[in-house]
């Protein structure tokens, strides 16, 4: 077969090596710039660093080593006390997850609605709803929680408040994507029959959307009690405060304890969330 | 399909509906109870009712008022009351020189001037409050014993031990108190019965001399005025304080000694593009920039470089979590890595650097490591290796195998089938996973910070521990909300742009 090629072959060719040169090119200026980002935060961590990393990186299982060391020394039941001593603020760590996702699912669902084009008319309710939830989102739990804890003092409250308010900011964007991609149809039929605006939403948007919602919420509540536990930590009460105390006393039992209390909570949510919302809305990815 | 209903058929259908909807309304009220009783549970258990206890009205307010006003203290002692030190927030070194303008001296006086027309003068021997409001000017001064008081507004008898004990002794009581409060006893009160009847008084508002305004309170120690949430005044045994609030962040962008002190923002991006030089052997650019970091009373150098290192650790961490997290995804995925132990092996691996979660990595890494980027970079990228692995491993098992065994049937290597088979179909996860984890783990390097790793949250932590400093925590706080914006607006268009929608996620 002799190489001549149509015209028009020809140009495709030159095309695609075209593409395919730039394609490259960019891969590698994401390269350069990946290495250059990596390079500098290395640089800048060895220099901020107190330990260089070398000398740290030998030293990684030294604490959880000597935590296992000291419990191993209590002997298998006294551990075990350890365990069932801090059921309870355990319960309590969960609790404080629980309510903060029930109530900014509350507050989501509710500014979900003012924040989807399709059942709320008004532009400008929608794009403040919008930025309102935005803002709601990257308020960083942690510093809510801080600035609480020093007004109230060491209390629950703090970290529900806070894990509230970016439960809701985050809820609220995905419901209210959730919303806007619902058949309108029903709308539109509950409309015909002169449904009022709230039953619209009740019978024409929830049915459509509240396994959807409830899935995202499963998940939401294991987010937030990793949350809440982390803000224990910082003096809110439940499992994270317990945790801070004992690690201050070198407590290798109690640490121990409180690590297996959590690793198996968390482990034990994510297996149950994964279950449960497969089974609401089918297996995605 | 049409069909006639006989009535009785209708019937039926109505009783049908009827029972239906009374069914839905019993679990309507049923969950609802439930609700309300999970939330009756938690006020118990979170012990919000003794919130009301622990709450601190004034501090919260001092707080909000720091947050977005400045003040300036004015100090005078007794022992010396012609030298008068002006300082801003109170600090050590910041004393105003020269005096500012709302402050004026003579040869007996000295004034201190407020933005309502209101004026406190200070005497030798007294301060006279002109307030706006008020008919008569009010006038503090000391008593024999040195004890502050109001001159035309002397306190209740009652007030004065020396004078309660002598009506004791004599057998009499007060006109102005209740007889059932008077102690059952003729000799000299002791600390608890002085203590007590000084509650009983305080609680029925009788120990403030009579017809001055609320906001004026006097204290047997001090007397403290307080016309509104902007101006203090505090008159004590040894010296004289007012604090003089304006709105605003003073000093944020050039400190109180720099040479641009003056120069506004605007002033100095005016210098930087069209002026003379300020000092000599500085070019402006310089001046400003050097000026601005070293601004001692916001510090923005050590803020803006320890955001820096906050992103740093989110990018970092994210960036080995991905490198990481995307080989291990492939060695655990079914259609992939035939040996099941292997996958086994690292599917448990998986959920184990998932559920020891962020603060126990960062407890461990912070013992390792010590303070410092370290930190917060491992525990970051442990955590999400383990996410990474997980989600990743289920999309590339999830992924179409026909685009694999095409690449098969061109003779391609087995890295090649992976690469080109099916690395295509999960980039778009992959990249939106990526991304979404670098939002969330700058929020998460903020608390890891906290915790000790340094960084933002760390001097977060600092200026609110401080107590004072609330106007910092607001700029940290508001800085750290700013920052965690633009990087979830920079995170979404890239995501947009790469993959050409935007996965929903947190």
């Amino acid at each position: 077969m002799t190489a001549i090629l149509p015209e028009h072959l020809t140009q495709l060719e030159v095309e695609l090596k075209r593409l395919q040169r730039r394609k490259s090119s960019y891969t590698v200026v994401a390269i350069v710039i990946t290495v250059a980002i990596f390079m500098v935060g290395v640089d800048m961590a060895n220099s901020a660093n107190a330990t260089p990393f070398s000398q740290g990186f030998r030293k990684i299982f030294d604490f959880p080593i000597d935590m296992f060391k000291l419990s191993w020394e209590l002997g298998f039941v006294k551990w075990a006390n350890r365990v069932v001593e801090f059921l309870p603020d355990l319960i309590l760590t969960l609790n404080m997850a629980v309510l903060s996702t029930f109530l900014g699912f509350v507050f989501a669902v509710v500014l979900a609605c003012f924040a989807s084009q399709n059942i709320m008319r008004s532009t400008v309710i929608v794009t403040f709803t919008r930025r309102m939830l935005d803002l709601f989102r990257s308020f960083p739990e942690i510093v809510i929680a801080l600035i609480f804890l020093y007004l109230m003092g060491k209390s629950l409250l703090p970290a529900v408040i806070a894990i509230t308010i970016h439960t809701t900011g985050a809820l609220g964007k995905l419901f209210s994507e959730a919303i806007e991609n619902i058949d309108t149809k029903p709308l539109e039929g509950l409309q015909s029959v002169g449904g009022s605006w709230v039953s619209r939403i009740r019978f024409g948007v929830f049915p459509q959307v509240m396994p959807i919602f409830f899935s995202y919420a499963i998940l939401r509540l294991e987010i937030n009690v990793r949350a809440s536990t982390i803000l224990g930590f910082f003096g809110a009460g439940g499992i994270g405060q317990a945790l801070s105390n004992v690690i201050q006393w070198r407590d290798g039992g109690r640490v121990t304890a409180i690590f297996v209390l959590l690793v198996a909570t968390i482990i034990a949510l994510d297996y149950l969330s994964d279950w449960i919302r497969s089974r609401m809305i089918g297996r995605r990815t | 399909m049409s069909m006639t209903l006989e009535p009785t058929a209708l019937d039926a259908v109505r009783a049908d509906i009827d029972r239906k909807a009374g069914h839905q309304r019993l679990w309507f009220f049923g969950i609802m109870a439930v609700i309300l009783a999970y939330l009756a549970f938690s006020w118990v258990q979170f012990d919000i009712g003794s919130l009301r206890k622990n709450w601190k009205p004034e501090r919260a307010s001092l707080f909000l008022l720091d947050t977005y006003a400045h003040k300036d203290h004015v100090t005078v002692r007794w022992s010396d009351p012609a030298e008068v030190d002006i300082r801003f927030e109170g600090g050590n070194r910041l004393i105003y020189d020269p005096k500012p303008d709302w402050y004026a001296a003579d040869g007996t006086s000295r004034t201190v001037s407020f933005a309502n027309g209101g004026t406190i003068t200070l005497y030798d021997d007294q301060v006279a409050l002109d307030w706006p409001g008020q008919d008569e000017t009010i006038v503090f001064r000391r008593d024999a014993d040195g004890v502050p008081e109001v001159a035309k507004h002397p306190r209740p008898l009652w007030t004065d031990r020396t004078v309660v004990d002598q009506y004791l002794a004599d057998g009499r009581w007060f006109d102005g108190l209740p007889d059932d409060m008077r102690p059952d006893t003729t000799g000299p009160l002791n600390g608890e019965e002085w203590a007590q009847l000084r509650r009983d008084v305080a609680a029925l508002g009788l120990d403030q001399p009579p017809g001055l305004p609320d906001w004026i309170r006097v204290t047997d120690s001090k007397v403290e005025v307080r016309p509104s949430l902007y101006e203090r005044l505090q008159v004590g045994g040894s010296k004289v304080e007012i604090h003089r609030y304006e709105l605003g962040w003073k000093y944020f962008w050039f400190d109180f000694d720099s040479p641009l002190v003056d120069t506004g923002l605007f002033g100095a991006l005016g210098l930087i593009v069209a002026g003379e030089r300020v000092v000599p052997d500085m070019s402006n650019l310089q001046l400003v920039w050097s000026e601005f970091r070293d601004n001692s009373i916001w510090g923005h150098g050590a803020v803006l470089y320890a955001m820096l290192e906050t992103i740093f650790m989110a990018l970092i961490g994210t960036m080995i979590a991905c490198a990481v997290g995307l080989p291990l995804a492939f060695m655990a995925a079914r259609n992939v890595q035939p040996v099941g132990p292997v996958r086994f092996a690292l599917r448990r691996l998986f959920d184990l650097l998932r559920g020891i979660d962020t603060l126990i990595w960062s407890l461990i890494f912070l013992r390792a490591f010590g303070p410092g980027l370290f930190t917060g970079i491992f525990a970051i990228a442990f955590t999400d290796t383990g996410t990474m692995g997980k989600l990743m491993s289920e999309a590339v098992e999830n992924a179409d195998d026909k685009q694999r065994d095409g690449i098969q049937s061109t003779g391609a290597s087995t890295v090649q089938q992976h690469r080109f088979g099916i690395l295509p179909q999960i980039m778009p996860i992959f990249v939106s996973q990526s991304l979404y984890y670098l939002e969330s783990n700058t929020r998460g390097a903020v608390i890891i910070g906290a915790m000790g790793a340094g960084g933002i949250g760390l001097q977060f932590l600092g200026a609110l521990q401080t107590g004072s400093d609330f106007e910092n925590v607001a700029y940290i706080a508001l800085l750290v909300i700013v920052t965690v914006m633009l990087m979830d607006a920079a995170s979404a268009r890239l995501r947009r742009a790469l993959i050409g929608y935007e996965r929903p996620t947190d």
